[in-house]
């Protein structure tokens, strides 16, 4: 039997793979193109790029691929150039006849079109030599570099399926989950539950049916791992799942992604497509005597979806109000059914510890938090982009390593993790090592792997306010912690940001905090006060200064603020003056513009028309102009 | 607009596409939303019928996911990303500058220039912050100066 199982895969191979010139040999030139890089113009890079090679007869030679994200989504689009993996960052149109001539006809890298720091002008022509790529372990997202998401050739080509046809070769369920188990992946959705631990109690759940998801409804705003993975590599979290539903004995699965996310749900859908046409969906797979099938559900914005109750519900056609657990889903789940549900970077991890091993998946990370993490590394960072390191590594080393420290000239206060769940960890404990408990004992959590870093034009008041608005929107309204907690946040927080805060404001939140965690519903009642309490914890005397001095350190709180001409760089060009769009700014004599303070709404488009080679608005305290704002308050 | 025939036309082959059970019924929104462009009150009492669910459960369903529309949309669509990287690099600012330009506030439309504005929470594209997305096009690193210049550009094309 087990021969016969081995051949189906073998002949799946033949018939796909046959006349394919293998990947090693060939001259690739791997446009980066997801999201990130549509949006910049990968699409028009890649056909100048098919024109040009055309013009030079390299057709044959040269072989131009579109790929998912490459990872450095600041320089979109971008290209990697094998064997020699030269990295050619924000590419336009105009410089590919250089590229073709130089490196791709002549093999010469060309230093003009290859990365540079800027600061120091060093040049990095190959991808592994960049500082943002150098720390990285990329066990996930390295094969973004040559796959073609929409191939299953190319899954196939590298490595693709090599996992479940170990697994049809013998292997039992019960094999599975203790591999799972011992190679100690947590959940990757944020509250890093032991993977292989789920799986074992959804296996020995007893049902007529158990089902297993996929959850892709990536809500928190600043985190896009899980669209980077869908649309970079489908069949990879098909693959895991293929897996996950034969080890817990589910029939059926759900991949559920949120409808903001267009192009992963086309890809998903075309993956699905043809692993079903392959046999690798759909009755007997591959000839055993697994019938397995995959659906993917999409979205329609909310939220509260990426909550496993409210996903369940959310799939079953109803609003997607969280439930109270337990019973937890495992146990009762979708149609009351046992149900697994995990992240989508989770299930993609599956496929890669099959294949290499339980010892090898354990080897990095630390004591509870093994193998690595994607993070999307953006905000106020001079590199920004999708990153996968180790777990263990210090939030240090990813901030200035990776992300290459500060924007110039600035200064980094925080890093915000876990997104609306999470919190902000303040610049002195960035020696902290990533890991879930740590980051749980700072005030914040993992959470699935938005990092947003902020530097001191950040005002920690508006960015928590951002945080409440955002949980205030999207409660769903079941219970009066969630519901009425981060209205009343939001109402001190606007309060405070108006200069007209009280020190006993502060005590207030942290009171209302505990109450929505202690008493909330669901997971996003009990850590929506998170960024309140962490910023309380972290950031007092920030907090204080809008209180006590009515002044916002970071001059962002627009009551707090006012806008003035220093004349000493203004040229009187005018420009301000034009921009203005409440007719505050007028000429004065000698042609210097004059900004009339009642007038001024601050809405800083006079700030972002003055050309950087001036810079001559300024942002001051408005109690330097104003002496009289909210005396009433100390 | 579309007639109402066209409607009723367009919501039968929908219908006949999927089984009456219930967990179909966000699909179902999503394909009218896809081929009229909004939810009508038509399709909204047809598919309670259809899905055996009251017309209140399904406006529950309508109004509770943010991204089903009952009114028709506009020719054009500014869309304001709100998400995290963009709000620390100025979204605030530029949805308040493009209601001002607009003359509407997110989720209203410019009737006169056939302009709908509405927010999203993140569309994933931090790296690009702020983003704005007109008619489907992705504008990256937005600058408040050069709103004015986009919705000339955009209000312009036809699509």
């Amino acid at each position: 039997m087990n021969q016969k199982k081995l051949s189906t895969f073998q002949q799946l191979r033949r018939s796909l793979l046959s006349g394919r010139e293998p990947l090693k040999t060939q001259r690739l030139v791997s446009v980066s193109a997801a999201s990130c890089g549509r949006a910049s113009g990968a699409l028009a890079v890649a056909s100048a790029l098919m024109e040009e090679i055309k013009k030079y007869k390299l057709e044959d030679s040269v072989k131009v691929i579109l790929t998912g994200c490459h990872g450095f989504c600041q320089f979109e689009p971008n290209v990697v150039i094998f064997p020699e993996r030269i990295f050619y960052p924000n590419l336009s149109q105009d410089k590919i006849p250089l590229l073709v001539e130089k490196t791709l006809l002549q093999g010469q890298i060309v230093s003009e079109l290859a990365f540079s720091d800027g600061q120091e002008g060093k040049i990095y022509p190959t991808i592994d030599e960049l500082p943002f790529y150098r720390k990285q372990v990329r066990w996930l997202l390295d094969s973004h570099l040559t796959l073609e998401p929409d191939s299953l050739e190319s899954y196939l080509e590298q490595e693709g399926f090599e996992a479940l046809e170990r697994v049809f070769s013998g292997m039992a369920p019960e094999e599975i989950i203790k591999i799972i188990m011992s190679s100690g992946l947590r959940g990757r959705g944020g509250a890093g539950f032991p993977t292989g631990l789920k799986w074992q109690m959804a296996r020995g759940a007893k049902s007529d049916r158990k089902y297993i998801i996929c959850n892709g409804d990536e809500g928190d705003p600043g985190a896009y791992m899980d669209r980077g993975l869908l649309e970079s590599n489908p069949f990879s979290v098909i693959e895991g799942m293929i897996i996950g539903g034969y080890a817990v004995g589910a029939e059926k699965g759900f991949i559920y992604i949120r409808e903001e996310y267009p192009l992963a749900i086309e890809r998903v859908e075309n993956a699905l497509e043809k692993a079903r046409v392959s046999g690798l969906l759909g009755e007997n797979i591959m000839g055993s005597r697994f019938s397995f099938e995959l659906e993917l559900v999409r979205g329609a914005g909310a939220f509260v979806s990426g909550e496993e109750t409210a996903l369940i519900a959310s799939i079953e056609g109803r609003r997607a109000f969280p439930r109270q657990r337990p019973p937890f889903p495992v146990v009762s789940g979708l149609w009351g059914k046992p149900t697994v549900i995990n992240n989508v970077e989770t299930w993609a991890n599956v496929p890669l510890i099959i294949r290499k091993g339980a010892l090898w998946f354990s080897r990095i990370g630390t004591a509870k938090s093994k193998g690595t993490k994607i993070f999307s590394l953006v905000g106020q960072v001079r590199y920004t982009g999708l990153v996968e390191v180790p777990l263990g590594l210090t939030l240090k080393e990813v901030i200035e390593e990776v992300g290459g420290g500060p924007e110039p000239g600035k200064k980094i206060k925080a890093v915000q993790t876990g997104g609306p769940s999470g919190g902000c960890i303040p610049a002195s404990l960035f020696s902290l090592p990533l890991d879930y408990e740590t980051l749980q004992d700072a005030g914040s959590i993992m959470g699935s792997g938005g990092m947003i870093v902020i530097d001191d034009d950040t005002c920690i008041l508006d960015f928590i306010l951002y945080f409440l608005r955002f949980a205030r929107d999207e409660s769903c309204g079941q219970c009066s912690p969630c519901r009425v907690g981060t209205r009343q946040m939001v109402r001190i927080l606007e309060k405070i940001a108006r200069g007209e805060g009280r020190l006993s404001d502060l005590e207030l939140l942290e009171k209302i905090g505990w109450t929505m965690k202690e008493g909330s519903l669901c997971g996003l009642g009990r850590t929506a006060a998170n960024p309140v309490l962490s910023a309380l914890r972290h950031f007092q005397n920030e907090l204080e200064s809008h209180i006590l001095r009515k002044e916002c350190p970071a001059k962002v709180c627009r009551e707090l603020i006012c806008y003035e001409i220093d004349k000493e760089r203004c040229t009187a060009c005018g420009l301000c003056l034009q921009s203005c769009p409440v007719g505050a700014i007028s000429q004065e004599a000698g042609g210097y513009p004059f900004i009339n303070q009642a007038l001024c709404t601050r809405c800083g488009v006079c700030y972002s028309s003055c050309p950087p080679e001036f810079s001559a608005i300024a942002k001051v305290n408005r109690r330097q102009v104003d002496p009289s704002l909210g005396k009433e308050g100390e | 607009m579309k007639q109402i025939e066209n409607i009723q036309e367009e919501v039968d082959r929908i219908f006949n596409s999927l089984p009456p059970e219930r967990r179909y019924l966000i699909l179902f929104l999503h394909r009218v939303q896809q081929k009229l462009g909004y939810i009508p009150e038509e399709a909204l009492l047809r598919s309670a019928e259809y899905f055996s669910a009251s017309p209140a459960e399904v406006y529950g369903v309508v109004t509770f996911y943010s991204g089903f529309r009952l009114r028709p949309s506009c020719q054009h669509e500014i869309v304001i990303c709100q998400g995290t990287a963009c709000h620390v690099r100025g979204a605030q600012a530029i949805k308040e500058e493009l209601s001002r330009i607009l003359e509407i506030t997110p989720g209203e439309a410019n009737s006169g220039k056939n302009i709908a504005l509405r927010t999203v929470n993140c569309l994933g594209c931090c790296a690009l912050a702020p983003v704005v997305v007109v008619d489907g096009e992705y504008q990256a690193r937005v600058n408040l100066k050069d709103l004015k210049k986009i919705v000339e550009k955009f209000s312009k094309k036809s699509r």
